[in-house]
């Protein structure tokens, strides 16, 4: 693929991740608020409301709260959720209804260096997120630490896959409404059934093969893990599959966007 | 030089800032840009008019590197645009036909972000960027936002933007564009005093006015090709002469006389458009014998050359 040659990606990427920060920082206290609140509404109403009915769940062979096996999923969830949706419906905006794309072409700026710094971006974006709930998680005494500071680099690279997904579905939709597929296809399904609110073994045989390929199943066993206080070889597959991920869909996300905006 | 600049050129031997040599660009079934050759030399204002539709702004695309050519050869500043895309745009400044200024910054962080682009420093795109609020007359709205801006405003926001990185050659499609009068006016005047700075412009427009005005040479463009190249008085006389004479409701007398005079004329039906050297003697004859709704002699205009060579038909 000659777009990703290194010509046409340097470290200029940045001055667009900076446009995007500069936005960020006029309305931090609003983008501040969801995860602060987030976490504290679902260990409340999850953690606090259905472990009465749930009890204990059964994790890698030892019995833990239900609380404790849901907060690791909420920040998988938020992983997820800031950078898809900042690499979709906002990159969409800034370059459909915006032009915010068009004009960036006009100066040195690369296509590649635009894509790169929207994802680096939505990344960012799940780091910062990440770093507030993990704090606020962390007062209810549900993360094992040192380990537990591991999630904040696997936000990176959680960000970047998820993000990058998410660029694919934003060069290729036709308006901004088209987005409710992935979102209702894609990512709600994720959101429930990835082990999230219950251990996958809970599904029937087949789901737990096609839950097994979603990014998030893995997501949330790292993180789950990393709650945990695991560190070990355990970890590795998931972390492969970030990976990959990552050298898949960020290259085809630049590759998409090409096709959609070079003309 | 090139036999086809010779005509126009003996007095600018300079080498081109844009050098276009059968230049095609098609998409799809769609021949947009149909083997063109030009050239822009530096210091002048060129001008490429053409209905919608007529290839313009895909050529300005392919100038600023957004579309690959599909055949024939670009340079800018002598460098060939495909492979040296980043070093070309760094000295060049683009206003969009579209209004991309960003909604989500002030007026000023728009231009201190924009010159971030080209990698100038934090201090100097601060002060690049307050020269050029002064300079378009928008020091007192730096704070507001971009939807606060009337349209004028926003125009000159961008050609403040376009002109942040100090360009050797500014490209403006279609900049004057919904803009009423007194705005027209003033982006005119600030055009005007860049051109006598010495900067190259290329300029795509479908206002005829703005052309005569601002533009040293320009081309007529239709369905992709040019029509004819020259600067604009010397398109007036050789295409349609010097004076014009309008008649409303002209009756078969007067048809039956032109006709008979073999004159350049053109029949719409309510109205007869007569096109003449000297229309003095003639439009005394005319409205003596012939007017008898109303009939008019004023200057033959660009539009007047426009709507010979693209026609009258509407493109939609």
């Amino acid at each position: 693929m000659r777009n990703i040659l290194p010509l046409h990606l340097s470290m200029r990427f940045l001055r667009v991740w900076e446009r995007n920060l500069l936005v960020y920082r006029q309305n931090w206290k609003i983008s501040f608020v969801p995860p602060l609140l987030e976490p504290f509404f679902y260990l409340v109403a999850f953690g606090v409301g259905l472990s009465a009915l749930v009890g204990n769940i059964n994790y890698d062979g030892s019995e833990i709260s239900y609380m404790l096996f849901i907060a690791p999923a909420l920040l998988a969830i938020n992983i997820m959720n800031n950078a898809f949706f900042e690499n979709t419906y906002a990159s969409f905006v800034r370059m459909y209804y915006q032009k915010t794309f068009d004009a960036m072409m006009a100066t040195p700026l690369t296509l590649e260096e635009i894509i790169t710094g929207e994802i680096v971006w939505g990344a960012t974006k799940s780091v910062i997120a990440t770093s507030i709930m993990l704090a606020v998680i962390s007062l209810f005494g549900l993360i094992r630490y040192p380990e537990g500071l591991l999630i904040i680099p696997l936000s990176v690279i959680g960000g970047i896959a998820f993000g990058s997904i998410g660029m694919i579905f934003t060069a290729i939709v036709a308006n901004i409404e088209l987005f409710n597929l992935p979102v209702f296809l894609f990512i709600t399904p994720m959101f429930l059934f990835s082990g999230t609110f219950f251990p996958i073994e809970n599904l029937p045989g087949w789901a737990q093969y096609i839950a097994m390929l979603l990014p998030l199943t893995h997501m949330v066993n790292l993180t789950r893990s990393l709650s945990l206080g695991i560190v070990d070889m355990s970890l590795l597959p998931g972390f492969c599959y970030f990976v990959i991920s990552c050298i898949v869909f960020f290259p085809l996300a630049i590759h998409k966007m090409h096709q959609r905006l070079i003309k | 030089m090139k036999v086809a600049q010779e005509n126009h050129h003996e007095e600018m031997p300079l080498s081109p800032v844009i050098e276009a040599k059968n230049l095609t660009k098609i998409f799809g079934d769609l021949t947009a840009v149909d083997n063109i050759s030009f050239n822009v030399y530096p210091g002048e204002c060129f001008g490429m008019l053409g209905p919608n539709g007529a290839g313009k702004t895909s050529t300005i695309r392919m100038i600023y590197g957004l579309s690959p050519i599909t055949r024939g050869a670009l340079a800018v500043f002598g460098l060939d645009i495909a492979q040296n895309t980043r070093a070309i745009k760094s000295r060049l400044g683009v206003c969009h036909q579209d209004n991309n200024l960003d909604p989500d910054l002030t007026v000023k962080q728009n231009l201190e972000v924009f010159s971030r682009y080209f990698n100038m420093s934090p201090a100097a795109a601060r002060v690049q960027a307050e020269s050029l609020l002064r300079f378009m007359a928008l020091e007192h709205r730096k704070d507001a936002r971009i939807t606060e801006l009337s349209g004028g405003m926003m125009r000159r926001l961008v050609l403040a933007r376009a002109l942040l990185n100090t360009p050797e050659l500014l490209i403006l499609d279609e900049p004057t564009t919904g803009l009423d009068p007194q705005s027209r006016h003033q982006v005119w005047e600030r055009l005007g005093e860049l051109k006598a700075k010495g900067l190259s412009i290329l300029i795509s427009t479908h206002n005829m006015d703005e052309a005569s005005r601002l533009c040293d040479r320009l081309i007529i463009m239709d369905h992709g090709g040019i029509l004819v190249e020259g600067k604009p008085l010397e398109l007036i006389n050789q295409h349609v002469g010097h004076d014009i004479i309008e008649v409303l409701e002209p009756n078969q007398a007067l048809r039956a006389f032109v006709r008979a005079r073999n004159m350049e004329y053109e029949d719409l039906g309510h109205r007869l458009i007569i096109s003449t050297g000297d229309g003095n003697a003639l439009f005394r004859e005319i409205s003596n014998e012939y007017c008898k709704e109303g009939c008019i002699m004023r200057m033959a205009t660009l539009e007047d050359v426009f709507l010979k060579l693209t026609g009258r038909e509407l493109r939609e």
